[in-house]
């Protein structure tokens, strides 16, 4: 579903270059759900922003699907985010002027998809998430769990076969977390690959497979150094 | 999507309810004023015969010379002399000569006192060049002109206070003590700027009350009262002698269908000039123009000057008015940075946000024309403050007005919102998603 390969994301200053991503190799098959982790700054998110097609790598290449992405113009970018993709962001990235239905209706529309089509992929994703009887709610009248359950509707309301992730419970409280999470399990038993950067443990655990990144790059856990040293200190702030 | 973007645009100016009305209030006082001052200088600039203003032209003849005239230009009209010559040389298919006259009318009842009434003195050609509309009647013919006939066509305004409106057609009327045989009622003519006057007058009267035969006028020894102009010591004495003078307060206007035949009148010009050369008469070498309409109206400047600057300085406010426009809705814009990253996210072409955020900007420029509308119909009744009343009245708030205010104001708004639609198109969804 998702293959990169010696794929390197290069940011340039007139007296600096920072690797972001250098060397990267990840191979994400059709169905699986991958958990990311890493500490901050280790182009946990710069991943995603790439395999989401919404930022270009420099080097590389990347294989969506089968396809590869490397020469695609915004048009063809932006399509493939619509019908492909699913976004879930730690800060819901609602907009807030639209209620919850049109929140969800957004990348519908863009997808040129009649009104009554609209309507029952929206009213679906939202029974689904539970929030079919708050469809004509703002956003500020939701709780932070139930406005990352909209975003999620968002997300699934175009069908995506690809959904990314980034910190999906990170501004929740444990309860709200788990409910998340469920949700998103349940989404995976239903055949979506999915894709989530994590700074939690206990939820890169329920993962199917864990992909460690650092330093820009995949590392193999039980070999790699420095995961030893990231995990220690990871470890150590978890205790204090 | 149009629908959409329309409907995201008017939630959107909803939102922010101050910053909207600054926008829409600016665009509405710039495009008010601009409107305006273009209603009075569409009015005193515009073609006033577009159908026939390319085969009408004047004939000038450098009867002055070169130590009189103005800047080495014939004047604008013709003396007695050459404008009988050219009328006996029938070289153009019509012709017609014009002078202003004022003579007392006498009302039909017998109470009233004589009232001062003004008109001008044609030939018969005059109403077919001009293409004069007749509610009664019709002009008199060339036969007629020949016959010293005395004849005269009333305006519908006159035709109104003399008549009540009804046809007078064979009726007689008297004016200054001589009876003449009224033989055409005009429909409402006064075209803007009067063209056929412009030398004459300021261009932007009320119109004339009669057309007078001119024959029976030059026999009647009926003075000219519009613009006179001599040149050297005065030297004539009486009517006769004024004839003869080198004062210039004939109107001559010909008729020419076609370019060979604009260039053969104009050698005509030369040839009679050359001839009045070799007779003595003029002193200088043949020294002519022919001028259609609106050219006519460039060398007459009959656009004020005010009309132009006032417009000038109008559209420069409304500049100003854009260039805060477009500072305000780049800040409106970019404040939805957020909104522009997730949109970009979820599917959004940049071409399609740029053409949200211009539908949002033509929703503004909707609401600035319809402020602009309101201001301009207010406007409308100070515009006397500014200009003359002659040329105040001409403005006047109409469906093309109308429609090319809010044409205006929309076209305006969204070429000032290009720039801030293309920032906003801009907007890397990446960066804008992380930074959240």
């Amino acid at each position: 579903m998702l293959k990169m390969t010696h794929l390197s994301k290069v940011y340039r200053t007139e007296v600096v270059e920072t690797y972001a991503l250098r060397d990267f190799n990840i191979d994400v098959k059709e169905g699986e759900f991958v958990a990311v982790t890493g500490p901050s700054g280790s182009g946990k998110t710069t991943f995603l922003t790439i395999a989401g097609l919404l930022e270009t790598f420099t080097g590389g290449e990347y294989l969506l699907d089968g396809q590869s992405v490397s020469n695609l113009d915004d048009n063809a970018r932006s399509r493939i985010r619509n019908e492909k993709i699913g976004f879930i962001f730690q800060a819901f990235n609602l907009i807030p002027d639209l209620n919850v239905f049109d929140n969800v209706e957004v990348p519908l529309r863009y997808r040129g998809m009649k009104a009554p089509e609209r309507k029952e992929r929206i009213m679906n994703a939202l029974e689904r998430v539970g929030l079919a009887s708050r469809a004509r709610h703002y956003p500020a009248e939701l709780s932070g769990g139930q406005q990352q359950r909209v975003a999620i509707a968002r997300a699934l309301a175009g069908s995506p076969r690809l959904l990314l992730a980034d910190e999906p419970t990170g501004n929740l409280d444990t309860q709200m977390a788990r409910g998340v999470l469920e949700l998103l399990e349940e989404i995976h038993r239903e055949g979506a690959t999915i894709v989530m950067v994590t700074h939690d443990p206990e939820l890169a655990a329920r993962a199917q497979r864990n992909v460690h990144i650092i330093d820009g790059q995949v590392v193999d856990l039980a070999e790699d150094p420095r995961f030893h040293t990231a995990y220690t200190a990871a470890a150590g702030q978890i205790r204090g | 999507m149009f629908a959409y973007y329309l409907q995201l645009g008017l939630r959107s100016l909803r939102r922010n309810p101050m910053l909207t009305a600054l926008m829409v209030m600016a665009i509405g006082f710039g495009v008010s004023a601009s409107m305006i001052t273009y209603s009075v200088f569409r009015a005193v600039s515009g073609n006033p015969i577009p159908e026939k203003s390319s085969q009408l032209f004047v004939p000038q003849i450098d009867s002055w010379g070169p130590g009189l005239n103005e800047k080495g230009e014939p004047p604008g009209a013709l003396n007695y002399v050459d404008a009988m010559a050219l009328m006996r040389a029938h070289q153009s298919s019509r012709m017609t000569l014009i002078y202003q006259i004022v003579l007392s009318t006498l009302p039909r009842d017998a109470d009233s006192v004589p009232v001062s009434s003004t008109g001008y003195a044609v030939t018969a050609d005059f109403f077919t060049m001009f293409d004069v509309p007749f509610a009664y009647g019709a002009g008199w013919s060339n036969a007629d002109d020949d016959a010293r006939a005395g004849d005269v066509v009333l305006s519908q305004e006159f035709n109104q206070r003399l008549f009540g409106g009804a046809n007078s057609v064979g009726q007689k009327i008297t004016l200054s003590g001589h009876d003449y045989r009224i033989v055409g009622v005009t429909k409402h003519w006064n075209p803007a700027p009067r063209f056929y006057d412009a030398w004459g007058g300021s261009g932007f009267g009320n119109p004339p009350d009669f057309y007078l035969a001119l024959n029976r006028a030059l026999d009647l020894k009926i003075d000219n009262a519009g613009r006179n102009s001599c040149r050297g010591a005065i030297t004539y004495n009486g009517w006769d002698q004024y004839l003869q003078s080198n004062c210039i307060w004939l109107m001559p206007w010909v008729e020419l269908d076609t370019s060979s035949d604009v260039e053969r009148y104009h050698r005509f010009l030369e040839s009679y000039s050359a001839d009045q050369q070799h007779a003595g008469r003029f002193g200088w070498a043949p020294n002519v123009r022919l001028p259609d309409v609106m050219k006519w109206l460039d060398v007459e400047k009959i656009v004020p000057p005010e009309s132009r600057i006032s417009l000038i300085v109008a559209l420069s406010f409304f500049v100003i008015c854009l260039v805060n426009t477009i500072g305000l809705l780049l800040a409106k814009f970019m404040r939805r940075a957020g909104e522009i990253g997730v949109r970009r996210a979820l599917g959004a072409t940049r071409h399609e946000i740029y053409a949200q955020y211009l539908v949002e900007a033509a929703a503004v420029g909707l609401a600035g024309g319809f402020i602009g509308l309101l201001l301009t119909a207010v406007g409308m009744s100070g515009v006397g403050v500014l200009f003359a009343p002659d040329i105040a009245r001409l403005a006047h708030l109409d469906f093309s007005l109308i429609g090319l205010t809010l044409a205006l104001a929309i076209f305006a708004t969204v070429a000032a919102a290009f720039y801030p639609a293309w920032r906003a198109a801009q907007v890397q969804p990446a960066w804008q998603l992380k930074s959240n």
